[in-house]
């Protein structure tokens, strides 16, 4: 069940600056740990987070193995104009998950 | 900070090993007072939450960052999807959860008729499963059990913990009681000694906590995750050397109904997020 969870204000001033939190569903397993026989258990992590408003970038971030499981991301960008915000995030063995927030500026 | 038990654990494995004496020491000071367990605090009654640092209080507060939240949305979804032969959802007899569980974790463990013993939230989602929806249970800890679990236990955040005591339910209070105060494994210490004896003093650098269980279930940052009531009880049994029963063994459901009544009055906090 991949899930994330992108809050954001429900309404913006234009020129308003507002905070962006993002939070997803992921184990973050390091590739350090062992079983209880001696495996290591192989890395599985995310490795980029990109987020864009209305197709343009607005942050980015590479996440590494010291980062806690279900991470969590908050930034904050000025509000220009209604439209789009898109998190995604990408990782390892093939994983992505994008979501999408319609935000109001009035 | 996410590494209490870790801790505590080792704490234990220093008291062992290392010096006879301090070891004995530990043991005699608890002794001493163990005769008073069991019934302290309505007074200075206190949740775990109070003593979390800002930052993990304020981690627990926002829903955007409590990460039980993803727990709780999984538990969303699957309270509206038909499962099983008789292919009914959860909303299907309950409606809306908002409204039909709100006050519904507040009260739990409550007496089962068909079990003729108390069961708690997770026991009465299988029980719920095998005889409703005619699926099979959901294994303890399992993702969707413990997303179910916290999105009932959601609609119940802020009311206060609720257990009714009557004839039926009496004895099963009392084993759970019986319980808190047994000592066990070992280190041949009781839950009493600890939580009620100890509380707010450090075991290694960990505060003791008054164990009261209104956060059910929780995001643990040791975990990294979510897990119930008796995953927590479990660890504790561990950190004692104990032997420790299965999950939804009897036993532990007796601790759980007791330590909930013990907590009467305090609110719900599900999901909360401890150290």
């Amino acid at each position: 069940m991949p899930r994330a969870l992108i809050t954001i204000p429900a309404s913006a001033r234009r020129g308003e600056i507002i905070e962006i939190k993002a939070l997803v569903a992921h184990e973050m397993e390091t590739g350090f740990r062992r079983t209880q026989y001696g495996v290591v258990i192989p890395r599985n992590i995310i490795t980029q987070f990109v987020c864009t408003y209305n197709g343009v970038e607005i942050f980015s971030a590479d996440f590494h193995p010291a980062i806690s499981a279900n991470p969590y991301v908050a930034f904050s960008t000025i509000a220009t104009e209604g439209g789009t915000i898109t998190c995604s995030w990408a990782g390892d063995n093939g994983y992505s998950h994008t979501e999408s927030v319609a935000i109001r500026v009035g | 900070m996410n590494s209490r038990s870790a801790a505590l654990r080792r704490c234990f494995g220093l008291l062992w090993s290392s010096s006879g004496a301090l070891f004995v020491a530990v043991l005699a000071v608890s002794s001493a007072t163990a005769q008073s367990a069991g019934e302290n605090v309505p007074a200075g009654r206190h949740s775990g939450y109070d003593s979390m640092s800002r930052e993990t209080r304020a981690m627990q507060d926002d829903d955007a960052a409590n990460p039980g939240t993803l727990w709780v949305l999984d538990g969303e979804a699957l309270w509206k999807q038909k499962t099983g032969s008789a292919g009914r959802s959860c909303f299907d007899c309950h409606g809306d959860a908002r409204a039909s569980m709100k006050g519904v974790a507040a009260r739990y463990p409550v007496f089962n008729a068909s079990r003729a013993r108390p069961v708690n939230l997770e026991q009465r989602i299988n029980l719920c499963r095998t005889d409703q929806q005619k699926a099979p249970p959901l294994a303890f800890e399992s993702r969707e059990l413990l997303a179910l679990t916290a999105y009932v236990g959601r609609q119940s955040r802020g009311l206060p913990v609720e257990i009714a005591v009557d004839a039926r339910t009496r004895p099963f209070l009392e084993a759970g009681r019986e319980a808190f105060n047994r000592r066990l494994g070992q280190l041949n210490l009781s839950c009493a000694q600890c939580h009620d004896d100890n509380e707010g003093k450090r075991l290694a650098g960990n505060l003791i906590p008054q164990a009261h269980p209104t956060g059910y279930p929780l995001y643990r940052l040791e975990w990294q995750g979510v897990g119930s009531l008796q995953r927590r009880l479990r660890n504790c049994l561990t950190g004692i050397r104990a032997q420790t029963p299965v999950f939804g063994a009897d036993e532990l459901v007796d601790l759980e109904l007791f330590l909930m009544w013990r907590a009467r009055g305090m609110r719900v906090e599900t999901p909360a997020v401890r150290p």
